[in-house]
């Protein structure tokens, strides 16, 4: 033997002190105005995240001893954590199900419903695909479970015949479920043959790529990519209406606009880091929708939402 | 170019060949019929056709290279033209923000280097002992050790969702409990790239001749000394390789991760074993589905610091393997 190794384990040893100097070299110290501590755990829906992710960070840089973590683990994935006991704050675009309020029921926890912000389901289509407006019903034609709709010529006259290329999200979203609830009558009837994507930025590109592409995902995608993109207005039986912040804040978009909202537990609302993030979040939603860069509240929808956390308190 | 190796390329020959030995070495032969046995001394020489038909094959062998290369080399421009914008030691110092000015990658380069750590103090240990006694100890006649043998192939060809999933119901809830923290997360990685590591320790340990343990033997050694002093510092090499590149594979996981409930936005480095975490793959998942286009720049920039981790964990393979490489 040739080498002088006193251990076959020393190269294994070096690696692992290399990377524990490496961990032990860089300790994040953060400093901050108030002497609350502890941590808040917040996860689920996507929608829901830009906006739990700005309050966490403003929070945070105002409340230096307090831990905030934000998950996008989807609606359906932050309810599930959330009534094992393992989140105190749960993301939702849609209320909460019965399955999941019985899952929460089992494992004791109680819970309060807070809007914090609104959004809306664009609908749009492919600049070369002139559509001005759809109203609900012919919505429902195009998308609906077993539809054989291949143009918009199918559903209103006067409309182009290219061949439509569908896009949508995928059944796991939030998306999804609320779309096809509204839209189709029941919640996840829809039909199946379009091109789905969890993720909206694929939606955006399809829709933008495909001369026939018409589709549904969440306003902040459009507004991000509006150059490249049709707005679709809704006629939802007062008219067609177009989604912007004011119609979508105020509902006249109907019926694709839709609170978002934060579940907290009942018994982590004890602890005053979490009620002190809430009561944050809540009293700066307006900055924080901003930075967010999704539809605050209305006035009525913030004070309705205090109401509700200062109860009982 | 020896006679004989063109003998061997081309096995086709004309009949008369078997007549004469000198036509043979002469090399005349072109093309011909086949299905007529001969002795291989009489095979004839390659000819024109063939050596451009040679040509051919090689080309495409250099092609099929080519592509995969080709592909890689589009991918990395492509990347680190979009994000070498972004990268700066801001970015490396700042945490993750809602303003895609402020943000960086801190915490999650801090959660990945966490990870590492924790799979790697648990992987190799384990996966080298287990190699150990598969292939040192485990009587192969006994059907669970063969079970054994089949059950660890397979188990490296399960998807990471599926660890994911494990590390869910036992690590982060069930038996364990570690809740959703980073060792949780290291520990379900470890077990995702377990396999590998089992494997490559296999082989490496396969390859030291057996002259080396009956050397060590004769000389009164027992078992456990020979494979201590003798086979496993002769293994380093093929088992420390094996080792970072299954961490390599370990480094740019997401599924199990998500499983395991690593938060997205983590605005603190991890202080514990306990702490919750972030990763770069997450990170990176997480800017890629944003709607804002500066979110995705920054998408790109943390896959430069991801690949910039990966080389660094390579290289450390590479100068293990030449540090105590040797031949017998």
């Amino acid at each position: 033997m040739k080498t002088s190794l006193k251990s076959p384990l020393a190269p294994v040893v070096a690696v692992v002190a290399l990377l524990a100097t490496a961990l032990a070299g860089c300790g994040g110290g953060s400093t901050g105005g108030s002497n609350l501590s502890g941590t808040v755990k917040v996860d689920g829906s996507s929608t829901v995240y830009p906006f739990a992710q700005a309050a966490a960070e403003e929070f945070q840089g105002k409340n230096g001893g307090v831990k905030v973590t934000v998950g996008e683990s989807g609606t359906g994935g932050g309810f599930e954590k959330f009534c094992a006991g393992e989140t105190d704050i749960s993301n939702a675009s849609r209320p909460i199900e019965p399955e999941e309020k019985a899952a929460c029921k089992k494992k004791g926890i109680e819970y309060r419903e807070l809007q914090v912000a609104n959004d809306g389901i664009a609908i749009v289509s492919n600049p070369a695909l002139k559509i001005e407006c759809l109203s609900t019903d012919e919505l429902k034609r195009i998308w609906n479970k077993g539809s054989k709709v291949q143009s918009a010529a199918d559903v209103k006259s006067g409309l182009p015949s290219t061949t439509l290329s569908l896009y949508g999200p995928g059944t796991d979203s939030g998306t999804f479920d609320y779309f096809t609830g509204q839209i189709n009558g029941e919640e996840g009837a829809s039909r199946t043959d379009y091109q789905p994507s969890e993720d909206d930025n694929v939606l955006v590109q399809g829709v933008s790529g495909d001369k026939g592409g018409l589709g549904y995902f969440g306003f902040s995608y459009f507004e991000q990519n509006s150059d490249k993109l049709n707005l679709v207005a809704v006629d939802g039986g007062n008219g067609c209406v177009k989604p912007d912040a004011k119609s979508i804040q105020d509902g006249s978009y109907k019926p694709l606009a839709r609170p978002i909202f934060m579940y907290v537990s009942e018994s982590e609302l004890a602890r005053e880091e979490v009620k002190q993030f809430l009561a944050f979040a809540l009293d700066s939603h307006a900055e924080i929708s901003d930075v967010a860069k999704i539809v605050p509240m209305s006035e009525s929808q913030a004070a309705k939402a205090k109401e509700t956390l200062n109860a009982g308190a | 170019m020896s006679d004989s190796r063109r003998r061997l390329r081309r096995p086709s020959h004309r009949p008369s060949d078997r007549v004469s030995r000198t036509a043979a070495a002469a090399g005349a032969a072109v093309g011909g019929s086949l299905a007529v046995p001969v002795d291989a001394d009489h095979l004839p020489r390659a000819t024109r056709r063939d050596v451009v038909r040679e040509r051919y094959f090689k080309f495409s062998l250099i092609a099929c290279v080519a592509v995969s290369l080709i592909v890689l080399a589009i991918l990395l421009i492509d990347i680190v033209r979009q994000g070498a914008g972004a990268l700066s030691m801001d970015f490396l110092n700042n945490f993750p923000s809602a303003f895609p000015e402020r943000a960086g990658v801190q915490s999650a380069v801090m959660g990945t280097l966490w990870l590492m750590a924790i799979c790697a103090f648990f992987v190799v240990p384990t996966g080298v002992a287990a190699a150990i006694y598969l292939e040192e100890y485990a009587d192969r006649k006994r059907w669970f050790n063969r079970a054994i043998e089949v059950n660890v192939q397979n188990l490296a060809a399960v998807p990471s969702i599926v660890y994911g999933i494990l590390g869910l119901a036992f690590l982060v809830r069930g038996p364990f409990g570690f809740g959703r923290s980073v060792l949780a997360g290291g520990l379900t990685l470890g077990l995702l790239v377990l396999p590998v590591v089992v494997i490559a320790s296999r082989e490496a340990l396969r390859a030291v001749p057996s002259s080396i343990r009956e050397g060590a033997m004769a000389l009164g050694a027992t078992k456990w000394q020979a494979i201590w002093h003798q086979v496993l510092p002769s293994a380093i090499p093929g088992i420390s390789t094996g080792a970072i590149l299954a961490l390599s594979r370990a480094i740019g996981e997401t599924a199990p991760l998500i499983m395991v409930g690593a938060a997205t936005y983590v605005a603190f480095n991890p202080d514990g074993l306990n702490s919750a975490f972030t990763a770069l793959p997450l990170q990176i998942y997480s800017w890629l589905s944003s709607p804002q286009e500066e979110f995705k720049l920054l998408a790109a920039g943390a896959i430069i610091v991801l690949m910039a981790m990966l080389l660094a964990i390579n290289s450390i393979a590479i100068v293990i393997r030449n540090r105590y490489e040797r031949k017998w």
